[in-house]
C-alpha cells in the first residue's frame, strides 16, 4: 500500500516538475521529420552530421502529411516530403507564419515488377498500365489477355502501394492522370517488402513499388521497361536503372524527393550548417541507402537555392508534375 | 481442480443420453483451439529468433541507429521504452486504481458511476492511434511538453488506464464484504478500511493489470510515431522533457527498409522487446507472488 502512494507523490511532483518544454541540454537540437521514404537519407545525413559536434539531430517518421503539419506550426526545423508541398499545406503554413525553402534531394524510381517466369512480359506501354489501373478497369480488365492481345489467358493479381501513401499519389498521377485515383481491387500495403514477397511468389503478378526494393532483390523479380511514347526522352521502352532515373529517360516513373527547411530557423548557424552538409554529403549518401542522386548541375542549382534561401515551392501547391525534370523546374523558378 | 459439480438442474440439459464420443471430440475441439494460437506464437518465435538471435551482441546493444545494418543498434530504442513503460506505469497505476476505488467503495449506483463505466469501457475499445492524436493535441500542443517522454507516457497511460481500472476493479470484488463490515464495525473510518484491509488484498490483482498494461504499452508504435517519438535518435534522455524512441519505433523501421540485413536487424529488436518485456513483467509477478504469500493466500 505504501508502495502505491509514493508512487502517487512521484507521479504528481512529474507533472508538476515538467510541464515546461525547454529541454535542459546545452547543445542545441535539429528537429527533423516528416516522410518515411526521405528518412533513411536525413538519417544518414545526421549520421555523418554527429562528428562535426556542432549539432545533435533527430529524425522522426510521421509522414509526409504529418511531417508538414508539424512544420507549419514551427515545431520542426526541417520535414521530408515524398511529393512536392500541397496547397492545403501552403496555407496552413502561411497560418503558422512559417516560411519554406524547398530543396530536392534525391530521385526515387518506382518499378514496375512481375514474378521472374512471367516470360511473356517483355516491356510495357504508359497506355496499358493505365488501361490495367485505372478506376474503369476494377472487375473488367481481370486477365493478363485484357491488357495486351496474347498475353495469358490467366487472371492478373495486382500489387501496388497503400491510398495514403506519396507513392500511391505519384503513381496515379503519372500513370492514370489524376491523382488518388485508381482501381481499389489491388493488394494493397504500406509495406514495400510485403509487395515483393506477394509478387516474387506468384506468378500472375504485377505491382508497382520503389527501385531500392527493386534492387535488394533483383533476383526474386522481374523488372518491366515502360515506354511512355515520346522519343524526346529515350525512344522504346527504358527500365529504370541508377543511370536512366538519373539522367530523365526513366519517365513518367521517376519523381524528386525533397526537404523543406523553415526560412527563420536557417538564422541559426547549426541549421544552416546542416543544410550545407546535407547539400554537400546528400549525392554520396543518397545512393549508399539505396535511392538515386539527382545530376551534379542539379545539386548545383539545389545549393544555389538554399544559399539565396529562396521561398516557396517549385511546384506552386499543385501537386507532382509528371515528365518534368528537375534541373529544368530549378533553372525556371 | 474441483471436480465438476453435477448438473443442479437437470431438466434444463436435453434429454439425449450422453454420449462420450462427443464429449471427447468436444475437449479435443476445445484442446485445439488452445493449442492454436500457442504454435502459431511458436512458430513466429521460432522465426525470430532463428534469424535475429545471431545478431545479438555488445555492438548491437550499445549502438545508435545507423544507415548501416551492421552498426546500428538497439540502444536509443531499448532506453527510450524502458523509460516510457515506467512513466506511464507511475502514472497510469495511481490513477486507475483511485477510479477503481472511487466506482467500487465509495460511488453509489447512479448517473455519474454509469457515465463514468461507460466512458471507461468506451476508452477500452479506440484505436491507438486516436490517442497518439490526442496526445499530440492535448500534450504536446495544448499543455506545450513538446514532444517529450512525458507527453509520451501521459499518452501510453491513458491508452492502458482502462486495463488497469478494469483488473482492480476485478480484484476488489473479491475482498469479502464482510471484511469491510468487521472493519467499520471496529470504528475504522472508510478510508481506513480501504487503505489497511481492501486495498492490500487486492494488490496482486492491481499487480496482474500492471502487467497487462506494461505489456499492452510496451509494443505500442503507432501512437507514438503520431505523437512525435524520433526514429533516428543518437542520445539517451536525460530527464522527462527529452525526445525519445521506443523498441517498436526501431523494429517498424527496421522491418521497413529495402536491405537485407535491417530484416535480421528488426528480428534481433523483436527479440530485444520480448526480452525487456519478461524483465518487467518478472518484477511484477515477483512482487504479486510475495504479496501473496504476505495476505495467506
Amino acid at each position: 500500500m505504501r508502495r502505491s502512494s509514493i508512487a502517487l507523490v512521484h507521479a504528481l511532483a512529474l507533472i508538476a516538475a515538467c510541464g515546461g518544454s525547454s529541454s535542459s541540454t546545452d547543445t542545441a537540437v535539429i528537429a527533423v521529420d516528416g516522410s518515411s521514404t526521405v528518412f533513411p537519407i536525413s538519417e544518414a545525413v545526421a549520421e555523418e552530421f554527429k562528428a562535426q559536434g556542432k549539432a545533435r539531430v533527430t529524425v522522426g517518421m510521421s509522414g509526409t502529411g504529418g511531417g508538414f503539419k508539424k512544420f507549419c506550426k514551427g515545431e520542426i526545423a526541417v520535414t521530408g516530403a515524398s511529393r512536392p508541398i500541397k496547397n492545403e499545406e501552403v496555407e496552413l503554413c502561411k497560418g503558422g507564419a512559417v516560411e519554406y525553402i524547398e530543396l530536392p534531394v534525391a530521385y526515387d524510381g518506382l518499378a514496375i515488377v512481375v514474378h521472374p517466369s512471367a516470360d511473356w512480359v517483355d516491356h510495357m506501354t504508359v497506355d496499358e498500365l493505365k488501361t490495367l489501373w485505372q478506376p474503369e478497369a476494377q472487375g473488367k480488365v481481370a486477365k493478363w489477355s485484357d491488357v495486351r492481345p496474347g498475353w495469358p489467358d490467366e487472371e492478373i493479381h495486382l500489387f501496388g502501394a497503400g491510398v495514403d501513401s506519396g507513392t500511391y499519389d505519384y503513381f496515379t498521377q503519372a500513370i492514370v492522370g489524376k491523382e488518388h485515383s485508381s482501381r481499389g481491387d489491388y493488394t494493397s500495403s504500406e509495406d514495400d517488402n510485403v509487395l515483393v514477397q506477394g509478387i516474387a511468389s506468384d506468378k500472375h503478378a504485377l505491382g508497382f513499388f520503389g527501385f531500392a526494393y527493386y534492387s535488394e532483390n533483383a533476383e526474386k523479380l522481374k523488372l518491366v521497361p515502360i515506354d511512355d511514347g515520346k522519343a524526346d526522352n529515350g525512344a522504346g521502352p527504358v527500365a529504370p536503372s541508377v543511370q536512366t532515373v538519373n539522367d530523365g529517360t526513366y519517365q513518367p516513373l521517376s519523381r524528386p524527393i525533397f526537404v523543406y527547411v523553415a526560412a527563420g530557423e536557417t538564422k541559426r548557424p547549426e541549421v544552416a550548417a546542416f543544410i550545407d552538409f546535407y547539400l554537400e554529403k546528400g549525392p554520396a549518401l543518397v545512393k549508399e541507402v539505396g535511392y538515386i542522386p539527382m545530376p551534379d548541375a542539379a545539386y548545383e542549382l539545389v545549393r544555389a537555392r538554399f544559399k539565396a534561401r529562396t521561398p516557396g515551392s517549385l511546384f506552386g501547391g499543385k501537386g507532382s508534375k509528371v515528365g518534368v525534370k528537375i534541373e529544368d523546374l530549378l533553372r525556371a523558378g | 481442480m474441483s471436480v465438476v459439480d453435477p448438473p443442479r438442474n437437470s431438466s434444463r440439459i436435453s434429454g439425449r443420453p450422453p454420449s462420450r464420443a462427443l464429449e471427447r471430440a468436444f475437449r479435443g475441439l476445445c484442446l485445439f483451439a488452445a493449442l492454436l494460437p500457442v504454435l502459431v506464437l511458436a512458430v513466429l518465435l521460432f522465426d525470430v529468433v532463428r534469424t535475429g538471435l545471431g545478431r545479438i551482441d555488445v555492438q548491437f546493444l550499445t549502438s545508435f541507429p545507423s544507415r548501416r545494418p551492421q552498426t546500428a543498434g538497439i540502444l536509443a530504442g531499448a532506453v527510450g521504452s524502458v523509460w516510457l513503460v515506467g512513466l506511464t506505469a507511475a502514472i497510469a497505476v495511481p490513477v486507475g486504481v483511485g477510479t477503481a476505488v472511487y466506482l467500487e467503495e465509495y460511488a453509489r449506483r447512479g448517473r455519474l458511476a454509469t457515465l463514468i463505466e461507460i466512458n471507461i469501457s468506451n476508452l477500452a475499445g479506440v484505436p491507438s492511434i486516436i490517442y497518439g492524436l490526442l496526445g499530440l493535441e492535448l500534450f504536446v500542443r495544448a499543455l506545450s511538453m513538446g514532444r517529450s517522454l512525458l507527453a509520451g507516457a501521459l499518452t501510453l497511460a491513458l491508452l492502458v488506464l482502462p486495463i488497469i481500472i478494469m483488473a482492480t476493479r476485478e480484484a476488489l470484488r473479491t475482498v469479502p464484504l464482510a471484511l469491510r463490515e468487521a472493519g467499520l464495525a471496529l470504528g475504522a473510518t472508510q478510508w481506513q478500511v480501504v487503505r489497511q484491509v481492501v486495498l492490500p488484498m487486492a494488490v496482486p490483482g492491481v499487480l496482474t493489470g500492471s502487467i497487462l498494461a506494461i505489456s499492452r504499452a510496451i509494443g505500442e508504435a503507432a501512437p507514438l510515431v503520431v505523437l512525435g517519438a524520433l526514429t533516428y535518435v543518437d542520445f539517451l534522455p536525460d530527464g522527462v522533457t527529452s525526445p525519445f524512441s521506443a523498441l517498436p519505433i526501431q523494429i517498424f523501421n527496421w522491418t521497413s527498409r529495402p536491405q537485407a540485413g535491417f530484416a535480421v536487424n528488426a528480428a534481433a529488436g523483436i527479440i530485444v522487446l520480448m526480452v525487456t518485456l519478461l524483465m518487467l513483467n518478472g518484477a511484477a509477478i515477483i512482487t504479486r507472488n510475495r504479496m501473496q504469500k504476505r495476505l495467506g493466500r
